[in-house]
């Protein structure tokens, strides 16, 4: 079998100005999401009550939400959890309660339903946030990312070039704002496990574009004579049918996670899906036209390189 | 030719039956099991006790599948959950035959069903998160305020009593706010004040400096006030604040461990974490109202004066009820009923206690709790009652900053020895709480719980189903593509990517990293990615023989250029797991752990291990046409 019978380099950067263009508008129709509808953010970010319970027969949720409402519980949100006897129960913080103690207070609530007798709620799953481990959470997950940044462009720019570098971390950055931007316009819940999913995302994309730059560097090197939109056309072109399959094995995982993973990696593996997608977009259409206009050329590759890893031939040949 | 140095070859191999033997427990699952351990120091966990244990059972006529001993505990396995509830209850009653007083924990566990050998190699299944098994998860923030007033407090008890038996007149002695302040009429007392204090208490220096500058003061002294009223205010140096915090949070951990050692969970986790934080984390725990209580309680004892004058006087007393009791006095109610007065100086807390034991009053044949206390705590308390003989004084239990006089006796004469007895009106089963309370410690600094977590244990099997399915789904999804898509090359990749997720679980179990429902999807994940490395190498290889070259050089130089970029690629990877690793909260620090572990494995599966394979394949043939690697097209001879 073979996917990929290509005849000559795809003129990718001929259309590069029209990628360019599609991307920026989802990354600013991702930026309006997020500044209008905001992320719905998890208890683990905003502090709060979660509970998880389980009845023996689909209970009314109606009942549910008009009884914890009578016992003073405001704002309460009450939902079925993949199944409909499954209840997700959500109770913001309160400023003077005993906030520790409103798990066993809901609990004892639903309990009280005339119904409860037959049909007795069963606690599956509590959760309670306080709010400064919150605030910490958030706070924790942006140095997070600054870190992860930082690090992937010192490293790309002592490997490569810091046209490379900063080309990479653009492109992949816009594929994080985009996921949050299918978040915020969804309302999906953004939990701890997407935050490690997109932080994941930023370093897949990135995987990705490192294996075009290299071939970019590797083209500059072997083939003379090739002006810069030709070298990059051959390097996304000899490396397209390595990116699909790569792309289609990681995703048939991530989409046998969204199969089998219930409800607790949905979210994940949603998160995983979306930059997957966009990850392949991105490294290809938008960091390789991006270091072209940064202005890459072969002189910069002319000298051999000090860092040489272990394993590169002669050549200085790599995928 | 392509072949490995011997030495590779013994790598390749030593490392696949290191990981086949640490994955090997994963394998035979838990059974469950009863876990014995003592509570009291003095009783130490031996063989005498497995004999006696193994002699309980036989004469229960309950079979087991094994007894073990290791330093704190007693280990016994069953076949079956209610075999092991029935003799959970007769060791139960065998050693403990008292329980209100109970030397031994029992609690039900879980055990690993692995062969000794295995467990010997120290080879284990991987710990399982609370996500997985079940369990309550407690993160609570120690208020490190309230351990320095509480610092304060004693240091001001100290100072008073001090100043009393150096006669040294005070118009009075309070905490307030985060100082103590001592007032004086005459600047002449204040002067000799300060000067005793200096002397007294090595670590304090008086804020001019005049004398007793010592290194590190604890103690700052400050001058102030006019005319009348002359002040001395101090503070606790912040190298002290500091100190205090420490020891606060340390006592609180270790306060934690003895509540919930004695209430018998098996394998808790109680860590400091932070400045200010201590995570408990209780494994098959249910009941978290129960556990909480446990957590929470903070009983103390405290030893004040009643203040009899006030007590006796109605008006005065019917001020205090309305909530205005008289300067430097407490308004409580006894236990049975009366208000009184209780003066706010304690003499004598429960920190000099050394042991409480639950038991009888010799005489009135009452439930009550014997105290023991330790040499200064004897001496103080000595002191007290040769002082006070015929006055009243009140035995507080403070729980939860709320106070409760258990008993108001009248002093009859002077106790010495360190032995006190608190009675009244208490049942034995109060009796037997109050005695575990404060045996189990006071805590330094009050506790807050700011983060909760409970899982039922039919969640965390279900967890563990969903992230096991996902796992197997996307494999065997990656396999069949791979095999169809490159014939051998393909199944080469397939075992590498198993030999990955080996060597990942091996190390898992090695490591007993944490493994949690975003530690399974990192493993799901890895594999995902991993396979990158290989489509790489199995491309190039393709390329290269599209390009002319014969089967041996391509797989060379297939191997060989796609190192580079394997290692490019999976390096900025792990610049994020580490990332993870170091900024991540707990739940993801779970998926970090595995997402690096995972990278790394995945180069030398991929690359060594693989080539391994494909050397002992191809590398011995001279003479190879082609090799099965799917098909390989190319353009310049279809195109004509």
């Amino acid at each position: 079998m073979e996917f990929f019978r290509i005849r000559k380099d795809i003129p990718f950067m001929r259309h590069a100005l029209v990628f360019n263009i599609v991307s920026l508008i989802t990354f600013v129709l991702a930026i309006v999401f997020l500044s209008t509808k905001g992320l719905h953010f998890s208890i683990e970010f905003t502090g709060g009550t979660l509970m998880e319970v389980t009845y023996a027969q689909a209970p009314d949720l109606e009942k549910l939400r008009v009884k914890l409402e009578g016992d003073g519980f405001t704002d309460t949100q009450v939902q079925t959890f993949g199944t409909s006897r499954d209840v997700l129960i959500r109770v913001p913080l309160a400023k003077d309660t005993v906030t520790a103690k409103i798990g066993e207070r809901v609990l004892a609530s639903l309990a009280a339903l005339p119904d409860a007798a037959t049909n007795a709620p069963q606690l599956k799953r509590i959760e309670f946030v306080g709010p400064q481990v919150g605030k910490e959470l958030a706070s924790d997950g942006a140095l997070a990312l600054l870190l992860v940044v930082i690090g992937i462009v010192i490293y790309l720019a002592i490997r490569f070039e810091w046209r490379f570098a900063v080309s990479a971390i653009i492109a992949n950055l816009h594929d994080v704002v985009i996921i949050l931007g299918f978040f915020a316009f969804f309302q999906w819940e953004f939990s701890l496990p997407v935050l490690a999913a997109v932080l994941a995302v930023l370093g897949y994309s990135v995987n990705e574009s490192v294996v075009v730059f290299d071939r970019v560097r590797e083209t500059f090197k072997k083939k003379r004579g090739l002006t810069t939109p030709e070298v990059l056309n051959h390097a996304i072109t000899s490396t397209i049918s390595r990116t699909i399959i790569t792309h289609g094995c990681t995703q048939m995982m991530v989409t046998s996670m969204l199969i089998f993973g219930g409800a607790a990696l949905h979210f994940f593996a949603l998160a995983l899906t979306i930059g997957i997608c966009f990850g392949i977009y991105s490294s290809v259409l938008v960091a390789s036209p991006l270091v072209m206009w940064l202005g890459v050329s072969r002189e910069q590759f002319a000298q051999p390189k000090k860092e040489r890893p272990a394993g590169m031939t002669d050549d200085g040949a790599v995928v | 030719m392509n072949r490995y140095p011997l030495w590779k070859n013994i790598l390749v191999v030593v490392a696949l039956v290191f990981g086949l033997l640490y994955t090997l427990p994963n394998f035979f699952g838990e059974v469950p099991a009863v876990q014995v351990a003592s509570v009291k120091a003095t009783v130490k966990v031996d063989l005498q006790l497995m004999e006696r244990i193994e002699g309980v059972l036989k004469t229960a006529g309950i079979a087991d599948n094994g007894v073990f001993a290791d330093a704190n505990s007693v280990r016994v396995r069953f076949g079956a959950t209610d075999t092991q509830l029935k003799a959970k209850d007769a060791i139960e009653k065998a050693l403990n035959p008292d329980p209100t007083d109970a030397t031994y924990s029992v609690a039900l566990n879980l055990l690993s069903a692995s062969p000794a050998w295995l467990t010997g190699i120290h080879a284990l299944p991987m710990y399982l998160g609370l996500d997985l098994r079940g369990g309550v998860h407690f993160l609570l923030q120690v208020d490190m305020k309230g351990a320095i007033t509480k610092r304060l407090d004693a240091t001001a008890s100290d100072l008073r009593a001090m100043l009393r038996e150096k006669d040294i007149r005070h118009t009075g002695i309070a905490r307030e706010g985060m100082a103590i302040v001592i007032h004086f009429h005459d600047a002449d007392t204040q002067a000799k004040a300060r000067d005793a204090i200096i002397d007294t208490q090595p670590a304090a220096v008086a804020g001019g400096g005049a004398k007793g500058l010592a290194a590190q003061p604890d103690l700052i002294i400050a001058e102030g006030g006019d005319g009348n009223d002359l002040r001395l205010t101090i503070t606790l140096s912040e190298a002290a604040q500091r100190r205090v915090q420490e020891m606060a949070v340390k006592q609180n951990t270790g306060t934690l461990h003895n509540r919930i050692n004695e209430l018998g969970v098996a394998e808790p986790i109680i860590q400091q974490q932070g400045i200010d934080r201590i995570v408990v984390e209780l494994p098959g725990v249910q009941d978290t109202a129960k556990a909480k209580d446990i957590l929470g309680r903070t009983a103390t004892l405290e030893l004040r004066m009643v203040d009899e004058d006030n007590s006796t006087n109605p008006s005065v007393m019917d001020a205090a009820v309305k909530g205005q009791p008289p300067v430097g006095d407490e308004y409580y109610v006894e236990r049975g009923g009366h208000g009184l007065l209780v003066r706010k100086q304690v003499m004598l807390t429960g920190e000099r206690l050394t042991d409480a034991q639950p038991g009888f009053d010799n005489q009135t044949h009452e439930p009550a709790v014997h105290l023991t206390l330790d040499s200064a705590g004897a001496r103080v308390f000595r002191d007290l009652t040769r002082d006070n003989v015929g006055k009243r004084m009140a035995i507080l239990l403070i729980e939860k900053g709320k106070g409760e006089v258990v008993t108001a006796p009248v002093i009859r004469s002077e106790i010495g020895g360190g032995r006190v007895q608190i009675s009244g009106r208490m049942t034995t089963q109060e009796a037997a709480d109050t005695a575990l309370l404060l045996r189990a410690g006071s805590l330094a600094a009050p506790m807050e719980i700011i983060e909760e977590r409970t899982i039922g244990p039919s969640l965390g099997a279900e967890n563990i189903k969903k992230g096991f399915d996902s796992t197997v789904g996307g494999f065997t999804a990656i396999a069949v593509f791979m095999m169809a898509y490159y014939l051998l090359f393909g199944l080469v990749s397939v075992l590498a990517l198993s030999a990955n997720m080996l060597f990942l679980v091996a190390l898992l179990s090695l490591l007993q990293a944490t493994l949690t429902l975003p530690g399974i999807a990192a493993i799901a994940l890895a594999l995902g990615m991993a396979i990158d490395s290989n489509v790489l190498i199995n491309e190039r290889i393709r390329e290269e023989l599209r390009g002319g070259s014969t089967p041996q050089a391509a797989i060379t130089a297939g191997y060989e250029r796609a190192w580079a970029t394997i290692l490019d690629s999976n390096v900025t990877t792990l610049i994020v797991g580490i990332a993870l690793l170091i900024f991540g909260s707990v739940a993801v620090r779970g998926f970090a752990v595995v997402h690096c572990l995972g990278i790394t494995t995945s180069i030398f599966s991929s690359v060594v291990l693989s080539r391994a394979l494909v050397n002992f394949i191809y590398g011995r043939r001279k003479k190879l046409a082609a090799l099965s690697i799917g098909q390989v097209w190319k353009p310049g001879i279809t195109a004509k």
